[in-house]
């Protein structure tokens, strides 16, 4: 990486020098740098709406960058040590989905692990590609999903040779990492592409002792979201692409569905925070590290609470792991992660990232203060003291395999009922059913349904969980196939 | 020359003091420190821009925080300090001879130097035996603690600061957890009179009410801090402020104070209609 090329912010700089010129607009956006908005210019600040310009010859244009955004989207891609980047306005759900889209089309197949974010099944009912699950396998305690092993992956390749691409969740939102350069070898060995969603690793490019990454990993294209631990604005991510990988096409992938009016705001973030990774990422990250290996062991030092690390490593399911995320098995305190997660917001004051039934997990970034991680281990003891309880029975939380039966795309798009949930056993189901967060669909499109998977949505939702993807927003009914498939 | 330090008591009111000379400034890991010498308040230090304490008027805030709890109860022995680097609060403990241990936790050793170097009269309350010096987050410090401390003095300021950990429901649960069970624990209440800093206020007492059986509030005038009006709040397992205060036994002590009487100490339990309207109806809240 050249340092004195990635001290340029080539997007900024020449917001920068468009500010200086005093341009009178008769162009969009309308409201003419806040002239026409007051109150946006008082929530927002001068400074902001001024730089919410419109694409032009001096800002260059993200549909087909030939200047500034060009430059910038090199030095990403240098720091990044991609072949090429993209710079990202729809979300990292926008560089999943143009991953996918860029490898499948209708009745290709595509290896996943159960614990994708629902973007990627989206992209499946978008182009009409069929999922073939590999197992991940489940710790029964803690109730998450692992990584992908590398001998699922194996016998999943066996039984489907005409897979066109292995897509892997690497790191998971809890910090679980998979062997990412064994399942590379094997995959490409089979002339797959393999994609990684790495929405929560933008920090492994930049961090030392940290698992390895999805460029370095020999993926062919990867999805990081700058915006989490990158430090750029929500919405803002990343499309990084391999050298086997015809960038011009995945260009036009990107284009079927990308804004034509990119805003200038999470451009810029991008090309500042890649600045900022690039010239002090290691230091930052150090840090970030410290910081949550500090909250670790003190949360630990609690008793009643679990915050899980490196410990947890087994070689297989457990590759590696992320020690940036600071995630806690609740449940030894009668607790579950939601309610834990509810406390620390309504009695604390503490918005932590998100809670599930056994986990929460707080998210630990370069913005932190050691002050703050005391006022969450602070939080946590005082939550024992006052609210613990006697651990009850959780319910298994073994892996349940999905049956798919018909595509996501056919499923999505066919005739369907809506039914209550109780009455759904052995009906195919034709929306998701997800848990959010974390968003990982608990029944995607096309699959069927079981007991064990009404019983485990009723226990969610009881739970206070946020369930998202049904058309009834009380999970009392759902929607289902009728016909025959 | 004309130098004036401006104290911003809200966005709209500022109070200025003349300034005759600085006499030092530094941004410390923790706050912005400088220290001035002026005609009309003597020597103050301040904090993120914000007056900590003057030599004029010091004495005022250190003995109410002090001898209001030892005056209630019976038998102290051992007390925790949070903040109070400048060792005004660890002084006037020192007039009691029952106390074996003062343990006194500031995050910013540099605040400590500072006041040992420009204010002697308080830090020389640092030196007593008795006192610990712990360079530690306030909050990490009582983690550990249990069942420990007869008196929990919070002197730290600034709920918005990099103190915000201070004023916050698992500060309150822990100093309880810190506490014997017949712990008293005081702290500063902030002012009750401009709007912004109205807030505040309310919540801790909402807090600390919801914490502690014995919630009550007291006041002081101290003109150095926002308009003036200061509020401190008494929360208590088992005594009460009032009612076990016990006068005589404190009047044989012979401490020389400025400002506390017994006297003083029933009357700043008797709070304006507007403070004790506030309070209740934070009392009243369901959690």
């Amino acid at each position: 990486m050249n340092r004195n090329k990635q001290i340029h912010a080539p997007v900024y700089e020449a917001l920068e020098r468009l500010k200086r010129r005093r341009v009178v607009p008769f162009d969009v956006p309308g409201h003419k740098r806040g002239r026409g908005n007051p109150e946006l210019v008082e929530l927002l600040g001068e400074k902001c709406v001024s730089l919410d310009v419109n694409s032009m010859k001096p800002l260059d244009n993200l549909c087909h960058p030939v200047s500034v955004i060009k430059e910038a989207e090199e030095l990403a891609a240098e720091a990044f040590r991609a072949a090429h980047a993209f710079f990202m306005v729809g979300g990292t759900t926008s560089s999943v989905q143009s991953m996918v889209l860029s490898c499948c089309k209708a009745g290709d197949k595509i290896i996943l692990p159960r614990n994708v974010h629902k973007s990627v099944i989206n992209a499946l009912v978008l182009c009409g590609a069929i999922p073939v699950y590999v197992n991940p396998e489940v710790d029964n305690k803690l109730g998450i999903s692992l990584g992908m092993q590398v001998a699922e992956v194996e016998k999943a390749i066996k039984e489907n040779p005409e897979a066109v691409a292995v897509l892997v969740n690497n790191p998971t939102y809890y910090g679980i990492c998979s062997d990412l350069r064994t399942i590379v070898q094997v995959a490409h060995a089979h002339k797959m592409l393999v994609l990684v969603d790495e929405a929560h690793g933008t920090h492994l490019y930049f961090g030392e002792n940290l698992p390895v990454c999805a460029m370095d990993a020999g993926a062919d294209m990867a999805s990081v979201s700058m915006h989490k631990s990158g430090g750029s604005l929500t919405q803002s991510s990343l499309l990084l692409t391999g050298k086997n990988v015809n960038w011009e096409y995945v260009s036009q992938i990107i284009n079927l569905t990308q804004t034509t009016s990119a805003s200038y705001l999470l451009i810029s973030s991008l090309d500042i925070s890649r600045r900022n990774l690039a010239l002090r990422g290691k230091e930052s990250f150090a840090k970030v590290s410290r910081m949550a290996e500090y909250a670790r062991e003190e949360i630990n030092s609690i008793g009643g609470f679990y915050a899980y690390g490196k410990d947890m490593i087994n070689g297989g399911s457990i590759y590696d792991f992320d020690v940036t995320k600071l995630s806690v098995y609740t449940r030894d305190i009668g607790l579950a992660g939601i309610e834990v997660y509810d406390l620390l917001r309504d009695e604390y004051d503490i918005q932590i990232e998100l809670g599930d039934i056994a986990n929460i997990l707080a998210y630990i970034s370069i913005g932190d203060r050691i002050q703050d991680i005391e006022r969450l281990v602070g939080a946590l003891a005082d939550i024992k003291r006052l609210y613990a309880k006697d651990p009850e029975q959780m319910p298994n939380a073994e892996y349940i395999k999905p049956t798919v039966c018909v595509s996501p795309q056919t499923a999505f798009y066919g005739e369907k009922k809506s039914v209550p949930i109780r009455e759904t056993e052995g009906m195919i189901c034709s929306e998701f059913v997800m848990c959010y967060p974390p968003g990982i669909p608990i029944l995607a499109p096309g699959e069927m349904i079981t007991r064990e998977i009404i019983d485990y949505i009723i226990y969610a939702k009881e739970k206070g969980c946020s369930m998202q993807g049904m058309q009834d927003p009380a999970v009392e009914s759902l929607f289902v196939l009728t016909g025959k498939y | 020359m004309e130098l004036w330090f401006s104290d911003y008591h809200t966005e709209k009111v500022k109070v200025s003091v003349k300034v005759q000379k600085q006499l030092f400034g530094l941004q410390t890991e923790f706050q912005r420190i400088d220290v001035f010498d002026s005609d009309e308040f003597g020597r103050f230090l301040s904090a993120d821009g914000s007056i900590v304490f003057s030599e004029k008027d010091e004495f005022i805030y250190d003995e109410m925080i002090v001898h209001v709890p030892m005056a209630v109860h019976p038998h102290v022995k051992n007390v925790l300090v949070i903040g109070g680097g400048d060792g005004g609060v660890a002084r006037e403990l020192g007039y009691y001879e029952e106390i074996e241990k003062i343990d006194v936790v500031e995050p910013d050793r540099v605040f400590v130097e500072v006041c040992k170097e420009f204010f002697p009269d308080n830090a020389c309350g640092l030196g007593d035996k008795r006192v610990s010096i712990y360079y530690e987050d306030g909050l990490k410090f009582l983690r550990l603690r249990q069942n420990e401390y007869d008196l929990i003095i919070n002197d730290a300021i600034d709920p918005l600061g990099h103190n915000a950990g201070l004023f916050t429901k698992e500060f309150y649960g822990n100093c309880y957890r810190a506490l014997k069970e017949d712990g008293i624990m005081v702290y500063q209440h902030g002012s009750p009179f401009y709007d912004e800093d109205e807030e505040s206020c309310r919540v801790m007492h909402r807090k600390a009410s919801h914490s502690f059986p014995i919630s009550r509030v007291y006041q002081a005038h101290i003109p150095t801090c926002s308009s003036g009006y200061w509020l401190f709040g008494f929360a208590s397992k088992k005594y009460h402020p009032l009612e076990h205060l016990d006068a005589k036994r404190w009047k044989e002590r012979h401490i020389k104070t400025w400002y506390y009487t017994t006297n003083l100490h029933k009357g700043a339990f008797m709070l304006p209609r507007y403070v004790e309207d506030m309070l209740e109806e934070e009392e009243d809240r369901k959690k």
